[in-house]
């Protein structure tokens, strides 16, 4: 009996320990919270938004004027109309190859530079060096299209000139199919390297001066150093930034692909993320295109974890 | 110490290797430059690798400058920068002082969700059909506003806020200074070299912002530089170029060089001078992962 009338009693009790506590607080960083007010709406409105319109990868059509709820419920009907359709492996391979490539080709690319510039002893040089490789970064991606475009022009564009030096034939690049992955890698490292540089540029000035020391009066030459000391030194940055973009190999960088592509390089240039453009926002299939983002948005995701969990194993480097 | 012959080697192919890759970084901005003052004809028939112009004119320039659509652009990509510039700043301060208090009640919850946001989102077309729903497609606040804040970049922000010390801010609030008070008289004061690395690079994503004017502008006397650009560069639109009968068909060409200049070299020009603000924040991005 006793126990009966004790429990509801100590249950309010703590009810209104954590309700004072809760006033207390509120009074106490009242300017806090109201500072946190537009950025607590703000990400609940635009990030969470729409991942609360991600329904509609369920439902048959979206309309603006009924909203969200009033779609027709298909089930998964839109994610099989997209595995059963032509596109399916086309831009999932597209994507997974650019990736692919870019990996192989971009990313040693800045750890070279960074390596290089390292080695050089004039300061004034470096920083030479520094300023005018890190200049392409700052042009935007609008206008290395523009510059791609005019340099692949058939008459007289910089690319033919070039090959006409070797007595070929001239090539509209941007409309050749095997061209679209070299002139999207090469020109993402002609633009990116230098900048990316200076992360690994920084963890190599970590590197304590006295590991170099010890080797040199071990006899080790500057390639022994590079081999036993740098690059051991760097590896962690390495792999932090390796694990970053395997997490992100089904993301592409939508903007430059799309103002790259032109219809006859599809085949190879059409990627997850410009397909749900042009079916989504060009086609106004809502909801299909919906249901593709949400496939792309939930492998990226767990390729994330994975990533970061391996890493956790093989090296101890975690992003969070 | 003296170096072997070795070394010499190893630090001579190091520098010509470096040469060359500043050559690979500045040739194409040269060539681009050296065609746009080129003559149109010398040009046309041009197979070099113009490292010298062929020619001399400068007729390009001066229709790229009375092209009224650059103008515009020019001027409404001045406004997204300048006001989606303060605007974020502004927000990523509220969020990077409220966060970086340790003893706010919800810290932590609040936290897990706005990093969740980085790694997921809704995608392209939710979000599209978000801002369309807002009323805000078409006007000038799409490009503003669901762009706010960059996760990433308060991040860092609040990295830095945290380094203050507490006992500044206590005190403060001993002296009865509320929080506003003690974020725009003692926090962003203390603050300056990151609000001026957090200034240049929200600056350039504006400046360089051409997804969002895509999905979200229609009407023409919005567009921003960049989307002007792409007409003329890439969609090689004579109508944008601004290059009427009067000024041929020949010119077109140096038309599309000079406009790369013209919104390339500002950029170029200052960039030097404040190269080490840029390095200093890829650096802290880089810490901060």
């Amino acid at each position: 009996m006793e126990l009966k009338h004790q429990l509801p009693a100590e249950h309010t009790r703590r009810k209104t320990g954590k309700l004072f506590f809760l006033k207390k607080e509120l009074l106490r960083n009242k300017y806090v919270y109201l500072m946190l007010i537009p950025v607590v709406a703000y990400y609940l409105i635009f990030s969470y938004g729409p991942m609360y319109g991600l329904v509609m990868a369920f439902q048959k059509s979206y309309s603006p004027i009924k909203g969200i709820w009033a779609g027709e419920w298909i089930g998964l009907d839109n994610f099989k109309m997209f595995f059963d359709s032509y596109y399916f492996w086309r831009i999932i391979k597209n994507t997974l190859i650019l990736s692919f490539y870019s990996i192989l080709f971009g990313f040693p690319a800045p750890i070279i530079l960074a390596l290089l510039l390292h080695e050089v002893r004039k300061k004034w040089f470096r920083s030479t060096v520094q300023t005018v490789s890190y200049m392409p970064h700052f042009i935007s991606v609008v206008v290395v299209v523009g510059m791609l475009k005019t340099f692949s022009a058939l008459d007289g564009g910089l690319f033919n000139v070039v090959r006409s030096f070797f007595d070929m034939q001239p090539v509209m690049f941007l409309a050749e199919k095997d061209m679209f992955r070299p002139l999207y890698i090469l020109s993402n490292i002609w633009q990116g390297a230098g900048w990316a540089s200076i992360i690994f540029l920084a963890a190599l000035s970590g590197i304590d001066p006295q590991l170099y020391e010890a080797s040199k009066i071990d006899g080790a030459g500057r390639w022994k150093q590079l081999l036993h000391v740098t690059l051991p030194g760097i590896m962690p940055t390495v792999v932090v930034m390796l694990i970053l973009r395997l997490g992100a190999v089904m993301n592409s960088d939508f903007q430059k692909i799309l103002l790259m592509q032109t219809a006859p390089t599809y085949e190879t240039s059409d990627v997850i993320s410009t397909f749900v453009y042009r079916s989504g926002i060009l086609e106004g299939n809502y909801t299909y295109s919906t249901a593709i983002g949400l496939i792309n948005g939930v492998i990226n995701f767990s390729l994330l974890l994975m990533a970061n969990s391996i890493s956790k194993k093989v090296n101890s480097t975690s992003l969070w | 110490m003296k170096r072997s012959a070795g070394e010499y080697l190893f630090d001579g192919f190091n520098v010509l290797l470096l040469c060359c890759i500043m050559a690979i970084s500045i040739y194409p901005l040269l060539y681009v430059f050296n065609s746009s003052i080129s003559d149109p004809d010398a040009l046309m028939r041009s197979r070099s690798l113009m490292l010298l112009p062929e020619g001399f004119q400068l007729e390009a320039y001066k229709v790229v400058f009375q092209n009224p659509k650059i103008y515009t652009g020019y001027l409404n990509t001045l406004f997204y920068v300048i006001v989606g510039t303060l605007v974020n700043l502004l927000m990523t301060s509220l969020a990077a002082y409220g966060l970086s208090r340790m003893d706010l009640y919800g810290r932590k919850t609040l936290m897990k969700l706005i990093t969740f946001t980085m790694f997921f989102g809704g995608g392209m077309i939710p979000t599209f059909l978000l801002v369309q729903n807002l009323g805000l497609v078409d006007t000038r606040w799409a490009i503003i506003i669901p762009g706010a804040i960059s996760t990433f970049y308060f991040l860092i922000m609040k990295t830095s806020f945290e380094s203050i010390p507490e006992s500044l801010i206590e005190s403060a609030k001993l002296d009865g200074a509320n929080d506003f008070l003690i974020l725009f008289r003692i926090v962003l004061p203390l603050s300056k070299s990151i609000l001026a690395v957090m200034t240049l690079y929200y600056a350039v994503d504006h400046w360089n912002d051409f997804v969002g004017p895509m999905l979200y502008l229609r009407s023409q006397d919005l567009y921003p530089i960049q989307i002007i650009m792409r007409d003329i560069l890439i969609s090689s639109s004579t109508e944008s170029m601004g290059a009427g009968a009067d000024t041929g068909f020949a010119i077109g060409e140096n038309i599309k060089y000079a406009t790369i200049i013209i919104s390339t070299l500002p950029i170029m020009l200052v960039y030097p001078f404040i190269q080490k603000y840029f390095v200093q924040g890829a650096l802290i991005g880089a810490v901060k992962q």
